[in-house]
């Protein structure tokens, strides 16, 4: 396998929950192969483990076993406080409910991944800047996301999500709770990102529109990957 | 800077649920601090006591009194500089409510020994020759408008009759820990009435005040003192100033312990308030502090969130609180000057209110923080939606 422009690769990855003396397997020795500037998508039924998968790529849960690697470094057996340090440079995260912070202006809401970073106050403003430009909201940054339309928070949360130019973006159902004319809108945004950007994406979606605007999709049933739907979705 | 922003909006994102809190706070602060103050005024003679000072009295009891002719005694053994005496007259003016310490006073000596009561030259010197004079501290002239010269009538309680005093000199305390609602009169001027009324009283002290050359060697002298009355038909028990004064502190030691307590407990409901604000407030933002988490943020910083929240909120109610307590303690001390002459906020109670303001805010976000560090991120973003 060449993994030169692998930028993500899963192996034999397993996770199970427990809930008192049941144990519930959710993840089945998974591999996965992402390369540098693939949008994937994620698909499977409610309840199949999209967004633990997600989770576990992206450094904020802890798989049972197996290895992860993301551009060549293995990040299952980073410590807590490694992984947030990890987090802070290589991942950028969106989400269903956008998960912006309401007393914090877009602008400020941008700026907050970049807090972590050494850039001083003028590059942060130029960071941001340039983020918002991209998702066209440069005239809404002292705008709180109460202010805001649901579409328009999500593109400050890809903003937010692309302003330390992470290695790879993950979004969970970013359509999810969006109107279709905006989800087209955040769509278009994202097959933008990858296109002239060259960013990698990954997905999970239930909706089949939004997987079709992906370059790849996968199928997670039962535990296990594949390449088609087990049932028709 | 962003830090202290995001905090100070967080804080005003329930700001009925904030300015309760806040209020709960700066009452809570507001009464811990008068009830400190009540405290400290109650030590307040305590305090103001003199190290080289010692009392002589009655070993059996401070109501029986002494023998005059002690006076010499004293005044011989080694280490005394000087001696005088007094009578506790116990005279009511006018109502039994006008309540304010007065006493008989042989007047010369006592003066020297007592230097922070500051009379002037002429009056002290119209009081010193005028037999049926008396002094009366400022306080006390001010609440009844006594001016010079006016005459003042006491009804006896101890030493039946009326007894009129023609006002000579007003005192000042020489800083604010004087006591300045005292009334003195001449020993002597009481002492020849009770040669005519009651000669079996004549000639008895109720205390010997004494200054001692060394305050070093007070404890020394004071043995002296009690011993050289040893087998007498009056033993006498001599302590310093300080502790003679904690002596009728402790008949009310009870009462002080109580308030001691009661102040506490303010400080440990006002902490339950703060808590349960805090636990509600970080219960509803545990996906958001998720999100801190997701994107890099530690839980140091996440629990600095919290806490600047809770020490946010009960600082400015320690402040409020502390502010309100000056003009409080200031109706507290005319209202009840007769009580607590001196009622003044002492620096340690300052103190001692933001302490109580510190620890309420650390105990209030130690549970929450400690929640919001230990969270799984996967969990909390869960909560989300
Ligand atoms: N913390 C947890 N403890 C126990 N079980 C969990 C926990 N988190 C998830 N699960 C279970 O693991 C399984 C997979 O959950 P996951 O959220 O990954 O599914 P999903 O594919 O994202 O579903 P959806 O499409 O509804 O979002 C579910 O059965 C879920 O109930
Ligand atoms: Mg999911």
């Amino acid at each position: 396998m060449n993994s030169e422009n692998n930028i993500v690769e899963i192996r034999n990855l397993s996770k199970s929950y427990h809930r008192g003396s049941l144990i519930l397997p959710v993840l089945n020795n998974i591999s996965l192969d992402i390369k540098e500037g693939e949008f994937l998508a994620l698909m499977g039924p409610s309840g199949s483990g999209k967004t633990t998968l997600l989770n576990l790529i992206a450094g904020i849960d802890k798989a049972d076993s197996g290895s992860i690697k993301v551009k060549s470094v293995e990040i299952t057996t980073l410590s807590e406080s490694e992984l947030a340090e990890w987090r802070a440079s290589n991942v950028g995260f969106i989400f269903q409910f956008y998960n912006l912070i309401p007393v914090l202006t877009a602008f400020e809401n941008v700026e907050l991944p970049l807090l972590l970073s050494k850039l001083s106050k003028k590059e942060r403003r130029e960071h941001v800047e340039m983020a918002l430009k991209v998702v066209n909201l440069s005239d809404r940054m002292d705008h709180r996301p109460g202010q805001l339309s649901g579409g328009q928070q999500q593109r400050v949360a890809i903003a937010r999500a692309i302003v330390t130019d992470p290695a790879i973006l993950v979004a969970d159902e970013p359509t999810g709770d969006l109107d279709r004319t905006s989800a087209e809108d955040i769509l278009n945004l994202m097959e933008q990102l990858v296109v002239e950007l060259n960013k990698t994406i990954i997905m999970v979606t239930h909706d089949p529109r939004a997987a079709k605007k992906a370059h790849h999709i996968k199928f997670l049933d039962k535990g296990i990957l594949n390449a088609r739907p087990q049932i028709d979705l | 800077m962003h830090v202290l922003k995001l905090i100070f909006r967080n804080s005003l994102r329930h700001k009925l649920r904030t300015i309760l809190t806040v209020l709960g706070v700066t009452i809570a602060i507001l009464s811990f601090g008068l009830l400190r103050t009540v405290i400290s005024a109650w030590y307040a003679g305590v305090e103001a006591s003199s190290a080289s000072r010692l009392v002589t009295r009655n070993a059996v009891s401070l109501v029986f009194p002494l023998p005059l002719s002690y006076k010499e005694k004293i005044r011989q053994i080694e280490g005394v500089k000087s001696v005088s005496y007094g009578s506790w007259f116990g005279g009511i003016y006018i109502d039994e409510k006008n309540f304010f310490a007065n006493y008989a006073l042989e007047a010369e000596h006592y003066l020297d020994i007592y230097p922070e009561f500051i009379i002037p030259p002429e009056q002290k010197a119209a009081f010193l020759h005028d037999r049926k004079a008396a002094v009366a501290g400022k306080k006390l002239a001010d609440k009844y408008g006594w001016k010079i010269g006016d005459i003042i009538t006491l009804r006896g309680t101890i030493y039946p009759g009326n007894w009129e005093f023609v006002l000579k000199a007003i005192y000042k305390g020489r800083d604010n820990t004087v006591d300045e609602t005292a009334f003195f009169f001449h020993w002597a001027y009481l002492n020849e009435m009770m040669k005519k009324i009651a000669p079996q009283r004549a000639d008895q002290v109720g205390w010997y005040m004494v200054e001692v050359k060394n305050p070093e060697q007070a404890a020394e002298v004071a043995v002296r003192i009690d011993q050289t009355f040893k087998n007498s038909l009056a033993e006498t028990l001599t302590e310093t100033e300080k502790a003679f004064q904690l002596g009728f502190i402790s008949m009310t030691e009870a009462i002080v312990i109580a308030i001691k307590l009661v102040s506490f407990v303010v400080i440990l409901i006002i902490m339950a308030v703060v808590a349960n604000t805090m636990a509600m407030t970080a219960r509803e933002r545990i996906g958001e502090y998720a999100v801190f988490k997701t994107l890099g943020f530690g839980g140091f910083h996440v629990s600095g969130l919290i806490f600047g929240e809770s020490m946010f909120i009960t600082m400015t109610g320690t402040v409020l609180g502390i502010l309100l307590t000056f003009p409080a303690a200031k109706i507290f001390a005319s209202e009840l000057s007769t009580y607590f002459p001196i009622f003044i906020i002492e620096p340690e109670t300052l103190y001692m209110d933001v302490a109580a303001g510190l620890v309420v805010a650390l105990m209030a976000g130690l549970f929450p923080a400690w929640r919001a560090i230990n969270i799984r991120i996967a969990d909390g973003l869960r909560r989300i939606g």
